[in-house]
């Protein structure tokens, strides 16, 4: 049900049944390295390029989702999904080996909540019983398309940000044991002009912050109501902007109970600058850490909000702003039977 | 130029971004300089002793020990980049050691490694360049500028 102009409520409240979640060696040394279900020891996944390995990744993550669901791969109804590579490959070519369906999506580093609202909305009208849905994004594949060779030697700004190598898919349905869905705000584009693609993080804030408050506004609810606001991917810098814009607005929004993925993802002291990014950013922290909380009841109340920054290598080269863009969706344990 | 694109922003997307250039982190210029004082430094020594190297222990002279010297330099680049280690010095060292020769081989080396998935004419030939590129060709045009500036001051310039 529309709400407002861009916010959707799902009546039926749609289940994340269950998360699949695969990342590279450098994640798994990380916070949260026992939130994910596979860890690889190293980013290669044994295949002849990374973007080979990318896909693999996402194949896994799959195949995971639906272990422990206990669902084979002709029960998956769609499988929405995206990542970073042109025409988003990895995304199709995996989706090749799943068979079923598919709707590809391209939201940059916000894809995970993208298809995650899309998925809710599906299957809230009953248009499906199982959804499979989730973004992925490989370091090095990631940074050969967008930046320079993996190896080049140049000094990279402290606003710069690391892609995640993960990947985090969700298996939604009408009916079964999980947080729920409960409503998603669709974002809009924000292009406050900025043009240095080594400060994303700067450069989403805006964006993270337009779509946080319209869901707020549109769903007429205090930010207390959350227990945890995740963005993510705004790093160091996004974060601490977006918060001084929500305390010009006037928005309420408690520091401790603000926080991102990118900044979760990494241990202390791992050389990520400003923090992490990339579409599997998102994808990995939130179905395999923040569910896992929710789960374990740490968390109730959680409102994701994945950030986007759209632009391309050629964009950036011709001297054009960043485009921006955060999709939020809510999900909520379900009263009594979940605990 | 900073002035003519200022300009084509709407008065919202100019105040967000000072709002923002504040609470950006800026990069540590002077600390920057100095790493990259030390790291060129580092890096030039050691061609200096290979060429004294060539000198002392080669029939080379001051003159032709320099052809050795760099193949020498781009040859441990090279490795150093085949390693994964070069990227980590230059996050360091940043100009200090993208200046020097070795910066030059990393920036062919990586491209080249990078791209051998896509095969050895598209990948390899068709990439290896790709950052290299402008340097050779900028070097060798302003190259040519200097040297017609040169020739026309010594032939009627009377230098």
């Amino acid at each position: 049900m529309l709400t407002g102009h861009r916010t959707w409520i799902f009546d039926k409240k749609p289940v994340i049944i269950s998360t699949g979640t695969v990342v590279g060696p450098f994640e798994g040394k990380g916070n949260l390295a026992r939130d994910f279900d596979l860890i690889h020891g190293e980013i290669w996944l044994n295949q002849d390029s990374f973007e080979k390995a990318h896909q693999v990744m996402l194949e896994e993550a799959c195949q995971k989702a639906m272990e422990k669901a206990n669902l084979q791969k002709d029960q998956i109804q769609f499988f929405l999904g995206g990542d970073l590579i042109n025409q988003i490959t990895p995304t199709s070519f995996a989706t090749r080996t799943l068979g079923s369906p598919y709707l590809g999506l391209f939201g940059a580093c916000s894809t995970s909540m993208e298809g995650l609202a899309l998925s809710a909305f599906l299957v809230n009208y009953n248009g499906a019983k199982y959804i499979l849905t989730g973004a992925s994004s490989h370091n090095a594949a990631v940074e050969k398309q967008f930046r320079y060779p993996t190896e080049y030697g140049g000094q990279k700004p402290p606003t710069a940000q690391w892609t995640v190598t993960g990947t985090g898919v969700a298996l939604v349905s009408p009916m079964g044991k999980g947080p729920q869905v409960t409503s998603a705000t669709i974002g809009r584009i924000v292009d406050m002009g900025l043009t240095d693609p080594f400060n994303m993080g700067g450069a989403m804030a805006p964006a993270a912050v337009d779509t946080i408050e319209a869901h707020l506004k549109e769903r007429n609810v205090d930010p207390s109501y959350y227990d945890l606001i995740v963005t993510g991917d705004l790093g160091h810098i996004g974060r601490e902007v977006s918060l001084d814009l929500f305390k010009k607005h006037g928005t309420p929004i408690k520091e401790e109970n603000y926080q991102d993925c990118g900044l979760l993802i990494y241990r202390e002291g791992q050389p990520v600058l400003a923090g992490a990014s990339g579409a599997g950013c998102s994808a990995s922290v939130v179905y395999g850490h923040i569910l896992n909380r929710m789960k374990k009841g740490e968390l109730n109340r959680v409102l994701v909000v994945a950030t986007g920054a759209l632009l391309s290598p050629l964009s950036f080269q011709q001297k054009e702003s960043i485009p921006c863009i955060a999709h939020a969706v809510s999900i909520e344990n379900g009263g009594e039977e979940q605990v | 130029m900073s002035n003519k694109k200022k300009k084509k922003l709407t008065p919202v997307q100019q105040e967000y971004q000072a709002f923002q250039d504040q609470r950006e982190t800026k990069r540590p210029v002077f600390k920057n300089c100095m790493k990259a004082f030390l790291t060129g430094g580092i890096i030039c020594l050691i061609g200096q002793a290979i060429q004294t190297f060539y000198i002392y222990f080669f029939d080379f002279t001051d003159q032709t020990a320099g052809n050795p010297t760099v193949a020498t330099l781009i040859f441990i680049s090279m490795l150093f980049t085949g390693f994964g280690v070069y990227d980590r010095i230059a996050q360091f060292g940043g100009a200090g050691s993208a200046v020097p020769v070795t910066g030059f081989g990393n920036a062919v080396i990586s491209a080249a490694i990078e791209h051998r998935t896509e095969g050895f004419v598209l990948g390899v030939g068709g990439n290896m360049f790709k950052l290299a590129g402008s340097v050779i060709l900028f070097g060798v045009f302003s190259a040519f500028v200097i040297a017609t500036i040169k020739t026309i001051l010594i032939t009627w310039g009377g230098l």
